[in-house]
């Protein structure tokens, strides 16, 4: 009854639902199991004890780990923000249109498409091995931190960037009209007018940081004690965790796994929603 | 760009000479933090290929295409990691381009109302942040049973192809291999082949699609000989960001791909890549192993280079258009 034409696209509109689908059913696969796994295994002793090993077949948690992480992560955010900031302060106020802004832009590109495992290689070559043009500083959570501060760094410049370009320029206008200099206009004016999306970017750069596992495993390593130096070894973090005990053969650790998995997936998924809703709210 | 520095008329008074240096100064500094992100970029192929020298004088070129890796007896080669890294990246392409551009057209059609649209948007934002590791868990645990029943079929109707045939006196699929780790990446790629072609598709003049439509194409002639190719840059684009991210995916690919240490012409038996080998071997290497391992970490920084550096020079160009 319909012609060949109606057909063929009834048929094509079908697998670009499909496609769709499959995007939605992995997702709804992967939380699912995050959640049900990770979830029965929720309790204060997650956040106080630690990692048990192979042989102990019940309890225990990962406190070493989350500090480990927080730690890492918050390294990588001191050093990677301020430096992010600067050069994004470079790109939108001072070189915007000119050769090596647009240089520099396809360069920040190009930093956030480096794989991690080799950003790994790159922070042991740096501050972890004992040789070389090296700070010898050995596996530690300042290794890790760099290498997650490298990964960051992308992110918080090109969210940087954008944020400030979506400064209305009559505000700058402003600012200089009434004679500010043009670091009091980036300080005291264009800078906190951005600083909600530059929040919120730093935020997801965060999240996606406490889940890389590739430049810790080359930078921190794994223990099972509390950490009590920022430059020995061991450092434990949440992803690695999730990497070792889930290879291994234990149930347990395996269950903590899972556990710690839903703490990494409910960050990620936090942020995303919290800067959904942010970037509503400014619209 | 410097309105506040140029022009105060004899009316107003002059700005203090610490107060201009001060602002020059300023713009030196961000300028020189611009510059960093370039120079860190620098560092890190400087980094990787100083200490990749000592496998770099003593195995050549030879490196890439020499098949053993032999920490007893001290001799090295990248064949079956780089084998690994290639094909894996190009299973998971294969997979994830036909279902991306799907999900793309469907974000970029009216097919359903933009506040279902919206929802898929935030299912792929979710599917790019979550974490590789994660990935790699549920692939053991969700993916390799069920990859062995899809490579069981498989080669069981397909196995004369050499891809899907099983070494003799091997009957079953064991789990861990290539094609789970080619799944899992694509699973992981999906998001930014969607993302990138969406864009792509939206930016299309309206005017091509009105001219088609006006002339009676059907909906699917206009995306099939209007819109796809208008949009094929920014999908190429989209595309060789992906592979990129395949070729240098580490966790899921090391936890599901087997870590085989030899290169075999069959996808549904282990193997291994790059990034798996320095996953796995890098915290208890040391001298010359070491030094192979930062050769084959130079060899993956050269290789996402070179596709990154492409993909990005593609996606500009339409960006400008």
């Amino acid at each position: 009854m319909s012609s060949p034409r109606t057909l063929f696209a009834i048929g094509m509109t079908g697998l670009t639902f499909l496609a769709a689908a499959i995007a939605l059913l992995i997702l709804v696969a992967i939380l699912s199991y995050v959640v049900i796994n990770g979830g029965s295994r929720v309790s204060l002793d997650l956040f106080t004890q630690l990692p048990p090993v192979a042989v102990i077949k019940t309890g225990g948690g990962f406190g070493n780990a989350l500090i480990g992480t927080l730690m890492t992560v918050m390294i990588a955010v001191l050093l990677s923000v301020p430096f992010g900031i600067l050069a994004a302060i470079y790109l939108s106020e001072f070189g915007r249109e000119t050769l090596f802004s647009s240089i520099v832009d396809f360069l920040t590109n190009v930093l956030s498409g480096v794989p991690s495992i080799v950003v790994g290689v790159f922070a042991y070559g740096v501050i972890v091995t004992k040789t070389g043009f090296s700070l010898k500083l050995g596996f530690s959570a300042i290794a890790g931190g760099v290498a997650l501060a490298v990964l960051m760094l992308p992110i918080v410049v090109r969210t940087a960037a954008e944020a400030l370009e979506s400064v209305p320029n009559d505000v700058r206008q402003a600012a200089i009209g009434l004679g500010a200099t043009q670091f009091q206009t980036v300080f005291r004016i264009v800078l906190p007018a951005a600083i909600p999306s530059i929040t919120t970017g730093v935020m997801l750069a965060v999240a996606r940081a406490a889940g890389e596992t590739a430049p810790l495993i080359l930078t921190t390593l794994f223990g099972y004690s509390w950490i009590n130096s920022l430059i020995a070894p061991p450092t434990p973090t949440l992803s690695v965790l999730v990497f070792n005990f889930a290879t291994g053969p234990s149930r347990n650790q395996q269950q903590l796994a899972w556990a710690a998995s839903l703490i990494l997936v409910a960050l990620v998924l936090i942020t995303s929603l919290l800067s959904r809703l942010a970037i509503r709210r400014k619209v | 760009m410097s309105a506040a520095t140029g022009n105060p008329s004899s009316a107003i008074s002059q700005r203090s000479a610490t107060s201009k240096t001060l602002d020059t100064g300023f713009i030196l500094l961000t300028r020189i933090f611009a510059a960093g992100v370039g120079i860190l970029l620098l560092w890190i192929a400087i980094i990787v290929g100083i200490q990749a020298i000592p496998a770099i004088q003593t195995f050549g070129l030879g490196f890439i295409t020499s098949s053993t890796w032999n920490p007893v007896k001290d001799i090295y080669g990248a064949w079956p990691h780089v084998y690994g890294t290639l094909v894996s990246a190009s299973i998971a392409l294969l997979l994830a381009l036909p279902v991306g551009v799907g999900v793309a057209l469907f974000l970029s059609e009216d097919f359903l109302p933009a506040r279902i649209q919206n929802i898929l948007v935030f299912v792929l934002e979710l599917l790019a942040a979550i974490p590789s590791v994660v990935y790699g868990f549920w692939g053991i645990v969700v993916l390799i049973p069920t990859m062995r029943y899809v490579g069981g079929l498989l080669n069981r109707t397909l196995g004369w192809l050499p891809l899907f045939a099983l070494p003799p006196g091997q009957t079953e699929v064991t789990g861990p291999g290539m094609h789970v780790a080619g799944v899992v990446l694509a699973i992981m790629i999906l998001p930014i082949i969607a993302a990138i072609s969406r864009d792509a598709l939206i930016s299309v003049a309206p005017e091509l699609r009105q001219a088609a439509l006006g002339l009676g194409a059907t909906r699917w002639e206009t995306i099939l000989k209007i819109m796809l190719p208008a949009a094929s840059s920014g999908i190429v684009g989209g595309t060789m960001l992906a592979l990129g991210r395949a070729l240098g995916e580490t966790m899921a690919v090391t936890m599901v791909i087997g870590n085989a240490k030899a290169a075999s012409t069959s996808v549904l038996l282990p193997a291994s890549t790059i990034a798996s080998l320095l996953a796995n071997e890098f915290a208890e290497a040391d001298g010359l192993q070491l030094s192979s391992l930062m050769y084959t970490a130079l060899i993956l920084f050269g290789l996402t280079l070179l596709v990154n550096v492409l993909a990005e020079v593609i996606v500009r160009r339409f960006r400008q258009i």
